[in-house]
């Protein structure tokens, strides 16, 4: 009986929170077609709407969101497991430390976008320079967060470890990377939605498929239903890679005492 | 291999930490003037610095960079104060939270870069489009750091300056803004780091004027080792902008210890 009336209760929570959204919603519609703004400026809610029906139907939608989220999901996969290894490789290697960390405290906060232009000028117009660019953007969140993930680990849990007879690599998989994967997740969580900017950015660059190419195509011909669809689109694909992201952690992280606490955005 | 990390001075200090930085500016060199790339890929380092004077010189680089700054600078200020009085508002006034929380939480995931031909559409090629795309994208990430410092400022404390009779505009600013602070700070950063990734990218793909348009222009005219200057410059001072800020908040909350 509490049961069923606390999923209720969170049902219409979650009901309520819909409501500023949809509030928005009709407040673009309704301003949209009062008349105080062209159509051009701002399109209605319903002529958006229409526009990205008409690429679902027509499967240029399906083909440019595909696109887009190879390009992302590719960067990222890279820069996750590249990030975690150098990370790791910082933690753990004096040399490895002393010759990546300058490096890397120093690159953190370059606005990388600015490499563009060269990255262009040595691998093409292509997917490679693309993900390229997602990679040198995404990876920085991730070696710091494992870098900070690994030195925080407990030294009496390495020490029991080694005790154990833990060798060098069990140390790493068995220790090491569980105890410090709450921060590798953080660090994951940042660098998720720098690989979509990214690629949204190259691609608006570049032109071609993908949801930014499409969008800047549609600017350059003064279409601007195109502009807002490709809006809403990539919202949409920002959001839904953000909540699948979280949605990993807490099944990653079953384990752990965080998972019990309460959870914020 | 055992690396001395810890010399005495600090002027050596610096060089041996640093000295990474220096074996790769020295192998670019050397990759290039050894032809081991083609110098089109890659110009000399040196050549990149005769580059970067010849740009300072004309005038070039500092009259497109003080517009970049000032776009950055203009959209960051904007960010700050809506950003952070909307965080801190959400945080006090519950009404506020339940009408924007939704909003913020369906908006802060959104790639800030899809915003650009919208601003353009709005407001043309200038000024105002890049300050515009700056502030709508920086503001999030003050937002949310103001409300969960907010949220998370002593209620005691409330409650004694609403005991002493303070008044509530008074009282947000005397006691909730200070205690928000760090966190709202540390939102600030990351709207610095950002500001500087959407004027570049806003600027490579439509501008006249600017870090990005300069780069974009000297890349199409083929003069690679000033584009190479003009890239650098800007990810130096956005190193810098970083290393800065931090010192700066590091003296600004030294009355926490």
């Amino acid at each position: 009986m509490a049961r069923v009336t606390d999923t209720m209760l969170r049902l219409w929570w979650r009901a309520a929170r819909l409501a500023p959204i949809i509030a928005l919603l009709a407040a673009w519609e309704i301003f949209a077609r009062s008349g105080a703004v062209t159509p051009f400026m701002l399109p209605a809610v319903s002529a958006v709407a229409e526009r990205i029906y008409d690429d679902a139907v027509g499967g240029d939608l399906f083909l440019n969101i595909a696109v887009t989220l190879y390009r992302t999901l590719a960067g990222f996969a890279i820069a996750a497991v590249g990030g975690v290894m150098l990370g790791a490789a910082i933690a753990r290697t004096a040399a490895a430390r002393w010759f990546f960390d300058p490096i890397i405290s120093v690159g953190f906060p370059m606005p990388k976008i600015a490499f563009l232009p060269v990255i262009i000028l040595w691998l093409g117009l292509y997917d490679v320079s693309k993900i390229t660019m997602v990679v040198l953007d995404a990876i920085f969140p991730v070696v710091t967060a494992t870098v900070a993930g690994i030195a925080g680990v407990e030294k009496e849990l390495l020490w029991s470890a080694r005790n154990m007879g833990a060798k060098h690599r069990e140390l790493l998989w068995q220790i090491l990377l569980p105890a410090a994967l709450p921060q590798i997740l953080t660090g994951l969580q940042v660098a998720l939605p720098i690989a979509l900017i990214v690629v949204v950015v190259t691609e608006m660059q570049m032109g071609g498929y993908g949801l930014g190419g499409a969008m800047i195509q549609a600017s350059r011909f003064a279409n601007s239903r195109g502009v807002f669809a490709g809006i809403v689109e990539i919202a949409v694909i920002g959001y839904a890679l953000v909540a699948a992201m979280a949605w990993l952690r807490r099944r990653l992280l079953a384990w752990h005492q965080e998972a019990h606490g309460p959870t914020g955005v | 291999m055992t690396v001395a990390l810890a010399p005495k001075a600090s002027v050596p200090r610096v060089l041996v930490r640093y000295s990474p930085l220096l074996i790769l500016a020295l192998s670019w060199e050397a990759a290039s003037r050894l032809h081991l790339v083609s110098s089109l890929a890659l110009p000399p380092l040196s050549d990149v610095a005769q580059a970067w004077l010849e740009l300072v010189q004309s005038g070039e680089l500092v009259a497109n960079g003080l517009s970049s700054l000032y776009r950055a600078g203009a959209g960051l200020a904007l960010a700050i104060v809506v950003g952070g009085a909307l965080g801190i508002f959400m945080a006090i006034f519950r009404p506020v939270n339940v009408m924007l929380g939704p909003l913020v939480e369906l908006f802060y995931p959104m790639p800030k870069s899809a915003l650009i031909p919208v601003t353009v559409l709005w407001l043309g090629f200038g000024d105002g489009s890049k300050i515009l795309l700056i502030f709508l994208g920086c503001m999030l990430p003050v937002t949310i750091g103001a409300y969960s410092g907010a949220r998370g400022s002593d209620q005691h404390l409330i409650w004694s300056a609403r005991s002493m009779g303070a008044a509530r505009l008074r009282m947000i600013w005397d006691v909730v803004v200070p205690s928000a602070l760090p966190e709202l700070l540390n939102g600030v950063r990351t709207a610095l780091a950002l500001s500087f990734i959407l004027l570049v990218s806003s600027e490579l793909i439509v501008a006249r004027q600017g870090f990005g348009y300069l780069i974009g222009y000297l890349g199409a005219n083929g003069s690679y080792e000033a584009m190479f200057a003009v890239v650098l410059t800007v990810a130096f001072i956005g190193f810098l902008a970083d290393r800065v800020y931090q010192a700066v908040v590091e003296r600004v909350l030294r009355w926490r210890e």
